[in-house]
C-alpha cells in the first residue's frame, strides 16, 4: 500500500541545511495498524506530511498503492488526498459553523458527490461512529471525543487507502482516548489501513507495529500484539 | 461555469458568510453606502436634467434663426457692402432643397430686428415688439393660450386684421378687468382686434420678461399694411427628430446664397442662431453632471469595496485553519478561489442591490415632494434612474466584487493544506 525508499527531506535554515529526513524506508502493506513515535524533532511530523502528500521528498520514491507521488501539481495533489487519504487531526478540525452531518460530507462535496448520496453516505459513517443521533449538531454542541469520532467518521467518508491520524488522542482524556482507539482499532479490523503519529506508548501499544523515529532514521520497527483498547476504557 | 448555480457551492458561500454576520453587515454597508450614493446622484443630475428640460416643454430645441446681414463679397457682377432681404419664395426653395426639415416659418418684426413700436389703446400707450407670423410658429415655439386662440390659416389667407398679445402686454394697454378679447389696439394707426392672449412657456432667462409682452399678427396682414411685399424679417426652421438641425443648416445657407446672389465664401451675409446652442450648454452640463455622479460615486463605492476587500483578507487570515482543512480533504485551489471570489461577488451584489433599493426609494420619496411644487418652479422634475442606469451600476457591482475579491482569492491560494496540521 505505501512505499517508501531512500526518503530524504531537508529544510533550510539560514544559510544552513536543517537534514529532517536523512533516508527513510519504509513499507505498509494493506490493513496494517502502525504508529509512528518519536520525540519532537525527530522527524515524525515531516515524514507524516509527506505521507500525506502535504509536502514532498527531496530525494526518494514514493508509492502509494502503487502510484507515484512526485512533483505532482497541487490539484493532482487535492485530487489524490482526496481520493487516497484521509485524515484525523489532533485538534479535529472540523468546521465550526457546519454540522457533524455537514462535516462529514465535506470531502464528499470536493469529490463532486451529489448532495442526496452525500448526505446518505455521510450519515452511514456518522452511524458507524455512533452518531448518528447528533448528525444535525454544531461542532460546538459536541464533546472532545464526539468531535473527534465526527472527524474519523469525515475521514471515512471518501472510502480513502490510508487513514492518516496525528496525534487523534493529543487532546483527549485517557478514558476519551482509549474510546477512540477502540474505534480505530474496529475500523482496522474491517480492513483500513491507519497509520497513527503518537508520543504516547499506550496508545502506541494499541496497535499492530510501532515504528520509532530518531533524528531522521527508523530506529526501530517492531510488530506487536496490540492491547485491545475496549479492555482499558 | 456549469457549477457556478450549484445549490452546494452557494450553500456553502451562504453558510460562510453568515458565519459572522454582524461584521458581514458592516463590511457590506461600505458598498450599500457607495452605490446608494452613486444612484442617488445619478437620479438627482436626472432629475435636474428632466427639470430644465420640462422647461423647455413644447420648444423645439431642433430649430434655428436665421437672418440676412450686410454682404461682405463681390459677387455675380454684384458689390459688396450691399444689404438684401429674404423672400417668401426662399420657403419654397429650402423646402424643396433641404430634406429633413419639419417646419419653416418665415417671420417679420415691425422696424426689424431689436425694434419695438408704440401700441395703444384708448388713452394708454406702450412700447411693444410686434411679430408678424405663420399659425405653425405654435407647434415650434411653447405658447399657452390663456386666452381666445391663436393664428389659423383663414386669418392669413383673409389677411386678417387681428392679433394675440402677451399676459405681459395686458397690463401695459388694458384696464383692469376690461375684456381684452375683442378689443381693439392700434399698431402705427392701423387696428387690430386682439383675438388671444398667449403666455410665452420657453424659459430663456431674463428675456422672458420681454417675451410675456409681444403683439403676433398674421404674416400676410401685416406684409400688406406695413408694405413689406413679400420680404422676410428671418425664419425660424425646426428640423425633423432624429435629424439635428446643426446638419442641415449648411444646405439651407446654400441655398439662401443662390437665391440671392451671396458668394458661397460669404460667411457673413447670413447671421445664424442655433436654438440648439443653448440646448448643447445644457447637454453639456448634463454630461458634466452624469460625470461627476459617476466619478464620485465610483470613488465612494471605491472605498467599499477596498472595505470588502481588507475584510475578506481578515476572515481568511482568520480561516486559514479552516482553508488548511478543506485543502487537505481534497478542495482544489481552484475551488477554494472560486469560493472567495463568489464570497465577495455575493457580498457586494446582495448590499448593492440593496443600496439601489434604497436610493430609488429615497428618490421615490423626492418625487412625491416636488410634485407639490409648481411646475415652473421646480428646478427638479422626475428624480430616477433609468434601467440601463441601473444595469451599468450592477456591471460596476459585480466588477468591483470580482476586484474586491482577486486579492483575498490570491492570500487564499497561498495557503497549503499543511496549515491544517498545525496546533496552535
Amino acid at each position: 500500500m505505501i512505499e517508501i525508499t531512500d526518503l530524504h527531506k531537508s529544510y533550510p535554515v539560514g544559510n544552513r541545511k536543517l537534514h529532517v529526513l536523512k533516508g527513510i524506508n519504509f513499507s505498509a502493506q494493506e490493513g496494517e495498524l502502525i504508529s509512528i513515535m518519536g520525540s519532537s524533532g525527530s522527524g515524525k511530523s515531516t515524514f507524516l506530511n509527506i505521507l500525506g502528500i502535504l509536502d514532498e521528498g527531496d530525494e526518494g520514491k514514493y508509492l502509494l498503492d502503487n502510484t507515484p507521488i512526485k512533483n505532482l501539481s497541487e490539484k493532482v495533489a487535492a485530487n489524490y488526498r482526496n481520493q487516497f487519504l484521509g485524515f484525523i487531526f489532533q485538534s479535529f478540525n472540523l468546521i465550526n459553523y457546519k454540522t457533524a452531518l455537514d462535516n462529514v460530507a465535506l470531502p464528499l462535496y470536493y469529490q463532486g458527490v451529489n448532495r442526496k448520496e452525500r448526505l446518505e453516505k455521510s450519515l452511514f459513517y456518522l452511524e458507524k461512529v455512533g452518531l448518528a443521533d447528533w448528525a444535525d449538531h454544531l461542532p460546538s454542541e459536541l464533546s472532545g471525543g464526539q468531535k473527534q469520532r465526527v472527524a474519523i467518521a469525515r475521514a471515512l467518508a471518501s472510502d480513502p487507502k490510508v487513514l492518516l491520524a496525528d496525534e487523534p488522542t493529543g487532546a483527549l482524556d485517557t478514558k476519551t482516548s482509549y474510546e477512540v482507539m477502540d474505534l480505530i482499532q474496529q475500523i482496522n479490523d474491517e480492513g483500513k489501513t491507519i497509520l497513527i503519529v503518537t508520543h504516547e506508548p499506550d496508545i502506541a501499544k494499541m496497535t499492530k507495529r510501532i515504528v520509532h523515529l530518531k533524528d531522521g532514521l527508523i530506529i526501530k520497527d517492531e510488530r506487536i500484539e496490540p492491547v485491545k483498547a475496549m479492555a482499558n476504557v | 461555469m456549469n457549477r457556478l448555480f450549484n445549490k452546494d457551492l452557494w450553500d456553502e458561500i451562504i453558510e460562510s458568510i453568515s458565519s459572522n454576520g454582524f461584521r458581514t453587515i458592516i463590511t457590506a454597508f461600505g458598498v450599500f453606502w457607495g452605490i446608494f450614493i452613486l444612484v442617488l446622484l445619478l437620479c438627482a443630475s436626472n432629475g435636474f436634467q428632466n427639470g430644465i428640460k420640462g422647461q423647455f416643454e413644447g420648444t423645439s430645441s431642433n430649430s434655428i434663426f436665421i437672418w440676412t446681414q450686410g454682404i461682405s463679397k463681390a459677387y455675380n457682377g454684384k458689390p459688396k457692402n450691399r444689404w438684401y432681404n429674404f423672400k417668401l419664395k426662399d420657403v419654397q426653395a429650402i423646402e424643396q432643397n433641404v430634406p429633413g426639415l419639419k417646419t419653416i416659418s418665415p417671420r417679420n418684426r415691425l422696424g426689424g430686428w431689436g425694434s419695438s413700436t408704440i401700441i395703444s389703446h384708448e388713452e394708454n400707450n406702450a412700447s411693444l415688439t410686434v411679430e408678424a407670423d405663420f399659425p405653425e410658429l405654435i407647434t415650434q415655439w411653447a405658447m399657452d393660450i390663456q386666452k381666445g386662440r391663436y393664428l389659423n390659416q383663414s386669418d392669413i389667407d383673409l389677411k386678417r386684421k387681428i392679433c394675440i398679445i402677451g399676459y405681459g402686454a395686458v397690463d401695459d394697454l388694458f384696464k383692469k378687468n376690461e375684456e381684452v378679447i375683442g378689443s381693439y389696439i392700434k399698431i402705427q394707426g392701423v387696428s387690430f382686434k386682439v383675438v388671444g392672449v398667449y403666455k410665452d412657456a420657453t424659459m430663456i432667462g431674463k428675456r422672458n420678461f420681454d417675451l410675456q409682452k409681444k403683439i403676433f399678427v398674421p404674416f400676410t396682414t401685416f406684409s400688406q399694411v406695413f408694405n413689406y411685399g413679400d420680404r422676410v424679417g428671418y425664419f425660424f426652421i425646426t428640423g425633423e427628430d432624429g435629424i439635428p438641425i446643426k446638419e442641415s443648416k449648411d444646405k439651407i445657407l446654400e441655398v439662401l446664397k443662390k437665391q440671392h446672389d451671396i458668394h458661397p465664401d460669404d460667411d457673413r451675409a447670413i447671421g445664424t442662431n442655433g436654438f440648439y446652442k443653448a440646448f448643447e450648454k445644457f447637454e453639456m452640463l448634463f454630461l458634466a453632471l452624469k460625470s461627476v455622479s459617476y466619478f464620485v460615486g465610483i470613488l465612494i463605492l471605491g472605498s467599499g469595496v477596498i472595505g470588502i476587500s481588507n475584510i475578506m483578507l481578515i476572515v481568511i487570515k482568520e480561516r486559514t485553519k479552516e482553508i488548511g482543512v478543506r485543502r487537505a480533504l481534497g478542495a482544489k485551489p481552484s475551488a477554494i478561489r472560486k469560493q472567495i471570489l463568489l464570497e465577495s461577488l455575493f457580498l457586494t451584489l446582495t448590499s448593492g442591490m440593496a443600496g439601489i433599493a434604497f436610493a430609488a426609494f429615497i428618490a421615490f420619496l423626492a418625487n412625491i415632494m416636488i410634485d407639490k411644487i409648481p411646475k415652473q418652479d421646480a428646478l427638479l422634475s422626475n428624480v430616477s434612474v433609468d434601467l440601463p442606469t441601473v444595469g451599468i451600476a450592477l456591471l460596476i457591482l459585480v466588477i468591483s466584487g470580482l476586484f474586491a475579491g482577486l486579492i483575498p482569492a490570491q492570500t487564499a491560494l497561498k495557503i497549503k493544506p499543511i496549515e491544517a496540521l498545525r496546533t496552535d
